[in-house]
């Protein structure tokens, strides 16, 4: 890279070729670590591409995944949802369904099969709302290895359930109150812990962010979601839906859904970026729509920065999107044009919340309602003949107790 | 000049039979003012050469008294540009101690690496340590480093062996930062007797000199180590009499040079009585 932001590359014939040999998605990506972790990382990117080729590995993941998380997760027809638009036919995918209701289960129980191969036997994660902790939580339970879980203070406050989880399923919580005592800065937490203790400890990372080869890892184990997908809508309409969307914070829903169909270009992805308060106030986490390029955690993305590089603290009602960068592949797919970032507000989300309890019987997480608010301005572009695929991430039993403290109740 | 001055410094130190001792600050810590008043006593006071810290919002290889340091200081407005400011001034005094930049990427990419890498050199820095910007990401970083005569210092680790080593040195000159433990800077302590053997590895590789850091707290510790290397690096123990002092209502800058004269004092002393190397 240079020091000027990357500019937009040309078109590649193949999307799914990336990230390259140096964990690249264009000028995004790289091995931004201290050297005491370089060797570590360069271990598990080998590790990782032979687990990958593995036939054994493939079906003993594909066992758990069918029999402990409970895939294929539906794909739902949303009828009332569909009618309340006007537009395009409207599919939930329903990850939260899922055993420890999110997508965020299916890369931790392949990471965590990967860190037994690998001989680790302790594992360490960080966690915003609290899903990726609870799912590092459970598949450490599943196998018997420790588990330590860095949460933003501000997040164990607002996410209490969450935590009490965590606990019940045996892993240490630690608060972490350096810098804005969230997302970010349990990230911190968890790379100098990691750093701290790299003879025995494997870094379960749960977004499609940090530095190779968590970014492709992350998404090879999300893109099941997206596998899926092609192959139900096809069950079920015979075609490939014209758009999917998904919400975006690191981006491990996004780019699980989005990667299976990257060379559809038929087929729109749609991420949604979490715009807070709104993206005319600074209070936002919209890397793409309100950042620039820079470099934290290990790669070069989109970051909420000032303009001499220090990195600004994200705002949005949702723990799990409040984080200033976002996956370097969602960074490069914006830069080329394949998929597109919108945002979508705190009272917007809310109302899609709703909006979805109401219509559909479902409590969505407070995350994946972002992507909900902005659905109908999709299937209504789209229009009546088309379908849209939307990811419904996580469930919202999590949030209840947001949601009621932003409509002024108290339970 | 730049890379002559480490280099000149070092020949010197060499030729007196001891090691450098190296006083890690933070640009802007606690205010800008006190922070210069403590750059310019810092040779006065012992230190063989300075490493001045740039502040970032986070910094994942620092333990806490560190990320405290460039809390302070980015709470007090300091910047890139700021700290430059200081690096010049500093050299207003003095022309002959060694100052190496340590930081993080962002702030760099931010400035440019070419433009940086310019007004580095102009404002008087030596030497340039970024954290999180391994080998493998570092050569832009270099090309420009190169351009300016600024050196690149590298870091190696207890996790770096032999073949990794030889990718650690390439493009590295002035000396190698040996981190001698694995973890975040001012926590675990440092062992000199398990550090000689890999401060003889990458001397050996490099031919370069070795300093050791991440692990020095006391006199007596920077001693043990400044008998094995060429360098003692201390930054933790250093920023928390920053802390420490602010806490107290003291006089800032006089309570961390004190500390730098028992460090250097040590350091100095380490080699009497042992053959010279």
């Amino acid at each position: 890279m240079t020091a000027a932001p990357p500019s937009p590359g040309a078109r590649p014939n193949d999307y799914t070729a990336y990230p390259d040999a140096n964990g690249r998605f264009g000028d995004y990506g790289g091995r931004y670590v201290p050297e005491t972790l370089m060797p570590l990382v360069h271990d598990l990117g080998a590790a990782w591409a032979a687990a990958k080729a593995d036939p054994a590995f493939q079906a003993e993941l594909g066992g758990y995944l069918t029999h402990y998380v409970g895939r294929p997760s539906p794909l739902y027809f949303a009828e009332r949802l569909t009618a309340h638009y006007g537009g395009a036919k409207i599919y939930l995918k329903r990850e939260e369904l899922n055993h420890t209701g999110s997508h965020k289960i299916n890369n931790c129980m392949g990471q965590i099969l990967l860190a037994m191969r690998m001989g680790k036997t302790r594992i360490i994660a960080e966690t915003g709302a609290g899903q990726h902790g609870v799912a590092t939580a459970t598949v450490c339970a599943r196998f018997g290895l420790p588990c330590v879980v860095y949460m933003g203070a501000v997040d164990v406050e607002r996410q209490k359930p969450n935590v009490f989880r965590m606990n019940l399923l045996g892993a240490e919580v630690r608060p972490v109150t350096s810098g804005s005592a969230t997302l970010k800065d349990a990230m911190n937490e968890a790379l100098r812990d990691w750093v701290t203790n790299v003879h025995d400890t494997y870094y379960l990372i749960g977004s499609a962010a940090g530095p190779h080869p968590y970014p492709e890892m992350v998404r090879d184990l999300q893109a099941v979601i997206g596998r899926e997908t092609r192959e139900q809508m096809m069950a079920m309409e015979g075609r490939l839906p014209d758009a999917v969307m998904a919400c975006v914070g690191g981006g491990s829903n996004a780019i699980g859904l989005f990667h299976p169909f990257l060379n559809d270009e038929g087929v729109r992805l749609i991420g949604v970026e979490a715009a807070g308060d709104g993206m005319g106030t600074d209070r936002h986490a919209a890397a793409i729509n309100g950042g620039r390029p820079g470099v934290l955690h290990g790669n070069m993305t989109y970051l909420l920065q000032d303009k001499e590089g220090q990195i600004t603290e994200a705002h949005s009602i949702s723990a799990g999107l409040d984080y200033p960068g976002i996956g370097p592949e969602h960074a490069w797919l914006h830069d080329v044009g394949r998929a597109t970032y919108l945002t979508a507000t705190d009272i917007e989300s809310l109302d899609a919340f709703k909006l979805c309890a109401e219509l559909e019987g479902i409590l969505p997480a407070i995350e994946s309602a972002h992507a909900l608010a902005r659905v109908g301005d999709v299937a209504r572009e789209v229009g009546k003949d088309g379908i849209v695929v939307l990811n419904l991430s996580g469930r919202g039993d999590k949030d209840v107790a947001t949601v009621a403290n932003h409509l002024g109740m108290q339970i | 000049m730049s890379k002559a001055r480490i280099d000149a410094r070092f020949a010197a130190l060499k030729a007196e039979g001891r090691a450098a001792f190296i006083a890690y600050v933070m640009a802007g810590d606690p205010d800008a003012a006190t922070a210069l008043k403590i750059l310019k006593g810092l040779p006065g006071a012992g230190a063989d050469i300075v490493e001045l810290g740039f502040p970032f919002s986070d910094p994942m290889a620092e333990g806490p008294p560190i990320q405290r340091a460039a809390q302070r200081a980015l709470a007090k407005g300091m910047t890139l540009a700021g700290t430059l400011e200081l690096v010049r001034a500093f050299r207003e005094t003095d022309g002959a101690t060694p100052l190496i930049l340590m930081g993080y990427t962002n702030p760099l990419v931010t400035w440019g690496y070419a433009a940086f890498a310019r007004d580095a050199a102009a404002a008087g820095v030596d030497g340039l340590i970024v954290v999180d910007c391994p080998p493998e990401e570092a050569d832009p970083l270099a090309d420009a480093l190169d351009a300016a005569d600024v050196s690149l210092i590298r870091l190696a680790t207890p996790t770096t062996d032999d073949e990794r080593l030889k990718v650690v040195i390439r493009r590295t000159s002035g000396f190698v930062y040996y981190v001698s433990v694995a973890g975040v800077t001012g926590v675990k302590e440092a062992d000199a007797a398990a550090v000689a053997p890999h401060v003889e590895r990458v001397r050996k590789a490099s031919g370069l000199p070795v300093a050791v850091g991440f692990g020095i707290k006391t006199p007596e510790r920077a001693a043990s180590i400044a008998q094995v290397a060429d360098a003692a690096v201390v930054g933790s123990a250093l920023v928390d009499e920053v802390a420490e002092a602010v806490d107290l209502n003291e006089d800032v800058s006089a309570r961390v040079l004190s500390k730098v004269e028992s460090l250097a004092k040590a350091v100095r002393r380490a080699r009497q009585g042992l053959t010279a190397v």
